[in-house]
Parts: C-alpha cells; sequence; structure tokens
C-alpha cells in the first residue's frame, strides 16, 4: 500500500467540500476520480499532496503520515500536475528541469541533467528539447509538465484532468505514456478525470465523489448505469465495442425530460 | 522511480554557454561604461589615466580630486541604484505575476516623493544646494532622506497589511499599490498647492532622480542594501522560476509561494525605498531593463536575474554619462534620460520580439 487515506475532511470557509473520504492506492495503480463538476475532485487532489490542508483524517504515505513531512520532502514523494499550466520564455528542457527543484540543494548537478534528459527520451519528446515552451501546442505543453513531474522522482504522480484540452490522439497517447510509466516505475497515479470511457481503458480503480463522500470505490465492476446515474444525475447505456466497454448517455428524449 | 539511462545533452550545453557569454558581454561593457564615464565631462580624463587613479595609483592630485570626489561616486551610485531597480522590478514581476510591475508598483515612488514634500513644506526643510541647479537647494537633505524613506516602508507596511487580511494575492498586491500610488500622488499635489514658491521647487526638484546626489558614505549604505538584496534574490530564483510556471505548479515543487512572495515584496520594496529616498525617483529602470533582457536571454531567472542586474548598471550608468554630455555644460537629471533612451529600444525591441 503505497497511499492510504482516512475519515479525510476538508472546510472550505466552514462548508463542507469534503468529508469521510477513506481510500487506498497501491504501486502500479491508476486511480480515476470521477464525479460532476464541483463536487470536490481538485480539492481532493490537492488534499494529498497538501496543497491544501484537511481540517481532519490523515493521509498515509509510503508509510508516512503526510503530516509530518516538510513540503520539500511532499515533493520529492509526490509529482502534481495541475490543470493550468503557465508558459514563459523558456526552453523545454529548463521547463522540465524546474521539476528537479526539490532536490537541487544550490545548483544544478550533472546528475539532474541526465535526469531530465532521460525523461526526454522516455516521452519520446527528444526533438522539443530547446523548444520554448511559449510556442508550443496544448498536447506538447501537457507532455512538458507530466514529464516536469516525472524528474521529481515521485512514488504517485497527481493528474488534474490531464486530457481535459487535449485532442483524441493526444488524450490516448498522454494516458497510454502515464500507464506505461506506472506500470514500469511501480509507482502509482492518481488522475481526476471528466470521460468515463477513457477511465474505463486507462484506470485500474475508480473513486465516484456525491456530495463530498466517497459514493463508490473499486475497479471496473462499479461501473454500472446506476451509480453514474446517481452520481451524475443522468441515465446512461453501458455497451461492448471491440471487447470494450463504453458509457454513453440515454436517449435524448430521457435527458431533455430530466433537464425540464 | 529511478531515471539515470541519459546523458547530458551537447545542444543544451551550448545554449546555456550562449547565455553566459552575453552576461560576461555585460560584465565587460559595464567596465568600459565605467572607465568612460569618469573620463568625460567638463574635463576629459584620459582612460588611462582614469584606470591608474581607480588602482590606486595617484597621477595628479586634480584628477584625485575629480574622480574621487565627483565622478567615480556618482558613476558608482548610478550602477548600483540601476542594478537595484532592475532587479526589484523583475523579481516584483515574477512574484507579482504581471509583467507590467516594477519598483514602484506598490506606491514606492510616490510615497517616496510624497515624504519629501512633507518634509520640504511641512517640516520646513526647503531651499538650497544640488549638484545641477545651484539656485535650487534643500538645506536639511538627510531629514528629507528619512522623511521620503519613511513614507517608502510606510507605504510597504500598508500593503503587507493588507496583503495579511486579504491573502497575499498578486492582484490584491496590485491594486493595493494602485491605490496607495493615487492617494500619495494626491497627498502630494495638496502639498505642492499650498507650498510658496522655493518650496514647490524643492519639491519639484527632489523628485528628479538624480545619482549625483551621493556621498560616500550613502553610497556605502545603497551598496551594502542592493548587494544583499541580490544575494537573497539570486538564491531564491529556482522558487521564482517555480511560481513563473504558475502557483499550482510551484506548489507541487514544495514551494512556500505566499511566502516567497511577501518576503520577495519587502525586499524589493527595501531596496527601491532606500534608492528613491537617496536619490529620488527614477522610473523606467525598473520596469523596462528586465524586459529589455527578456528578449535575449529569456525568461529563466537563473540568468534573467544576473542580466537584469547587469544590464540595470548600464542602462543608468549609460543614461546619466549621456546626460552630463547632451547640454553640457548644463546637466541633466538622469531620471529624464532614462525614459528618453530607454524607451525607443524597448519599442524596438518590442517590434522585433525575441531573439532566437
Amino acid at each position: 500500500m503505497i497511499l492510504s487515506v482516512e475519515e479525510l475532511e476538508f472546510l472550505y470557509r466552514n462548508r463542507k467540500i469534503l468529508h469521510e473520504v477513506a481510500f487506498s492506492i497501491e504501486e502500479g495503480e491508476v486511480v480515476a476520480i470521477l464525479g460532476p463538476n464541483g463536487v470536490g475532485k481538485t480539492t481532493l487532489l490537492k488534499c494529498l499532496n497538501r496543497i491544501l490542508r484537511p481540517k481532519g483524517g490523515a493521509v498515509h504515505l509510503d508509510g508516512n503520515n503526510l503530516f509530518d513531512l516538510g513540503t520539500m520532502e511532499i515533493a520529492r514523494l509526490i509529482g502534481y500536475v495541475p490543470q493550468r499550466v503557465e508558459t514563459g520564455r523558456l526552453t523545454a528542457f529548463d521547463a522540465v528541469l524546474l521539476g528537479r527543484r526539490p532536490h537541487i540543494k544550490w545548483d544544478v548537478t550533472e546528475k539532474d541533467l541526465r535526469i531530465v534528459d532521460s525523461v526526454f527520451r522516455l516521452l519520446s519528446m527528444e526533438k522539443l528539447r530547446l523548444a520554448y515552451i511559449d510556442e508550443m501546442s496544448g498536447g506538447e505543453l501537457q507532455k512538458v509538465a507530466i514529464a516536469r513531474s516525472l524528474v521529481q522522482e515521485p512514488k504517485i504522480l497527481l493528474l488534474d484532468e490531464p486530457t481535459s484540452s487535449l485532442d483524441m490522439r493526444n488524450q490516448v497517447e498522454i494516458l497510454a505514456i502515464i500507464r506505461q510509466i506506472v506500470l514500469e516505475h511501480r509507482i502509482a497515479a492518481v488522475m481526476t478525470m471528466h470521460d468515463l470511457n477513457q477511465a474505463l481503458r486507462y484506470a485500474d480503480r475508480f473513486i465516484f465523489l456525491k456530495g463530498g463522500k466517497v459514493h463508490a470505490h473499486g475497479g471496473a465492476e462499479v461501473i454500472t448505469p446506476q451509480v453514474i446515474e446517481e452520481v451524475y444525475g443522468l441515465p446512461v447505456i453501458i455497451g461492448e465495442i471491440a471487447g470494450m466497454r463504453c458509457v454513453v448517455p440515454g436517449s435524448p428524449e430521457v435527458v431533455l425530460a430530466q433537464n425540464l | 522511480m529511478h531515471f539515470a539511462k541519459g546523458a547530458v545533452p551537447e545542444d543544451y550545453l551550448v545554449y546555456i554557454r550562449r547565455k553566459y557569454f552575453w552576461i560576461m558581454g555585460g560584465l565587460l561593457l559595464l567596465f568600459i561604461m565605467l572607465v568612460y564615464s569618469i573620463s568625460v565631462g567638463a574635463v576629459t580624463i584620459p582612460p588611462y589615466e582614469v584606470l591608474q587613479t581607480i588602482m590606486g595609483h595617484s597621477v595628479s592630485t586634480k584628477w584625485d580630486l575629480i574622480i574621487w570626489n565627483i565622478r567615480l561616486p556618482q558613476a558608482l551610485a548610478a550602477i548600483v541604484a540601476g542594478a537595484g531597480l532592475s532587479v526589484a522590478g523583475v523579481v516584483m514581476q515574477s512574484i507579482l505575476r504581471n509583467p507590467i510591475a516594477s519598483p514602484f508598483t506598490l506606491g514606492i515612488s510616490n510615497a517616496g516623493a510624497f515624504g519629501a514634500a512633507v518634509s520640504v513644506v511641512v517640516l520646513g526643510t526647503g531651499k538650497v544646494q544640488s549638484t545641477v541647479a545651484d539656485a535650487v537647494t534643500i538645506n536639511n537633505p538627510y531629514l528629507t532622506t528619512i522623511v521620503a524613506f519613511f513614507f517608502c516602508l510606510l507605504a510597504t507596511g500598508v500593503i503587507l497589511l493588507i496583503s495579511s487580511i486579504r491573502g497575499a494575492s498578486p492582484e490584491v498586491m496590485v491594486l493595493a499599490g494602485v491605490a496607495l500610488s493615487s492617494l500619495f500622488t494626491a497627498g502630494t499635489a495638496f502639498l505642492q498647492y499650498f507650498a510658496d514658491d522655493t518650496q514647490l521647487a524643492a519639491v519639484v526638484f527632489w523628485t528628479f532622480g538624480d545619482v549625483g546626489r551621493v556621498n560616500w558614505l550613502e553610497l556605502e549604505i545603497m551598496t551594502a542594501v542592493v548587494l544583499l538584496a541580490i544575494i537573497f534574490f539570486i538564491t531564491n530564483c529556482w522558487n521564482y522560476n517555480a511560481i513563473d510556471a504558475g502557483d499550482e505548479t510551484a506548489k507541487g515543487l514544495g514551494v512556500n509561494v505566499e511566502r516567497t512572495r511577501l518576503v520577495g515584496m519587502v525586499v524589493a520594496a527595501l531596496v527601491s525605498a532606500v534608492i528613491v529616498a537617496f536619490l529620488g525617483v527614477i522610473g523606467f529602470v525598473g520596469l523596462v531593463c528586465p524586459h529589455m533582457v527578456r528578449r535575449v536571454i529569456g525568461d529563466d531567472q537563473r540568468y534573467l536575474i544576473p542580466g537584469s542586474i547587469l544590464f540595470g548598471g548600464i542602462l543608468l550608468l549609460a543614461s546619466d554619462t549621456a546626460a552630463r554630455l547632451i547640454i553640457s555644460p548644463y546637466v541633466l537629471p538622469v531620471s529624464i534620460l532614462t525614459a528618453f533612451m530607454g524607451a525607443p529600444v524597448f519599442i524596438y525591441l518590442l517590434l522585433k520580439g525575441y531573439k532566437r
């Protein structure tokens, strides 16, 4: 068990955003956090690396209590890829090198540069090394952000909607890379997602949030029309195409009638 | 997770080496400018003799007098003030996430000018003595400096107070700075309205930033503050890089964003306050120098901060030298020249875009 969350509670201006959240994650697992907009998916993610401070509960990380660790220690264990990444007049190499920040004492060492280089190879981005990130496409920029979190050499990757602004090809590419890295390096990834079909293809386990609580939690078996309707308030049909389970929204009449 | 297969890519090293060359070139240019600036003026001193005199080998007592008492402190003040304003500007732009942030964004220059006006009009330190125009002088420059500095700190303190109540967000800081600026401008205008002719002249004169005002002691104080600030900023360059990548990315990398922002702002404000209190208002350098350097060296703070320090020194020294020569024997305050020289260059760079 690499990460375990117990009775997590988070308040925002005395309003309960998350409560009684509990789950655990094993090495080599990709976990999808699912739920409607505003349910607290991003908040949960930020509580896991203490960007936000939970009000109560506990987070154990690779045997350590998260609240006993310093921010730099956390950054050496957890990589975080936020939804929004700022650009600037920086080469991709320097932008990724920034991910070594938690390990750098005074100045960049040769080891830091070698690690950055190997992550560029791992993601097949060698050609982008000296490209300026303010001239990059959304897909390339997202890869830079993921590369930055990988050079932190984390045990856990947290990704906030890693594919939300990407085209279909880039979505598949990014998720496949994450999947592969998690398996090969025996780390874990937790990502918030909206696309249930992508989640079904690339995640091992699923956490549905509803009303600030974990509504359902488990493997692919928890994804049922009933659970999805309870969480999203939308009837769906689950079918199979070419051996893959797919979720499609219910008939338009039903959806419209519900909205009226 | 462990990655060790990589090598250090040669093309990246070449790219980084180019940045070092720019910085080395800047250092050389600064030194040449310094010697040139000391050698020209009402009396021309040959550059070789300037070098000898600075090294401590006296050539003639006349040169000693001119160099040690007038030209060297003035040139050094220009370098120190230029470097200080520029580094404060580049850090402000980073931590406030705002390209038009400068040392004066937080209302510091207006607070300083208001302080000078209070000193001259209310405390009656107005009248006589300056390096530029003998007619207008402030008869107690120390009190004026102290009062100006006090109001600079007051402005910073108010913004800190607001930030601690509303959270240290860049928007709150910038908007509070705008509000304070207008408040102090109105205060200065109010005092000027009731001032007599001499006081009015003294207040207006004070606001024209002029590096010829300092004596050695003031120069030493200013240098110490600027040097400490530079060391602080350079040791924090990775934190500023992280904040440039977005607050959340920075937090994910273990950077305490709020504290970095607050402390960085206090240090930048302190540097600006010291410079403004001693020299008056010198605009433009802190705003534009970092952007000029960005166009050449990029946004990586590891190189941008040293580049801005050097280029700030070069720009202010060049401006001051030009200000002394342009309508000789009259000497213009450097603050007028910085914008005259800097603005066209900056607009040219904007149109040209980034260097590839």
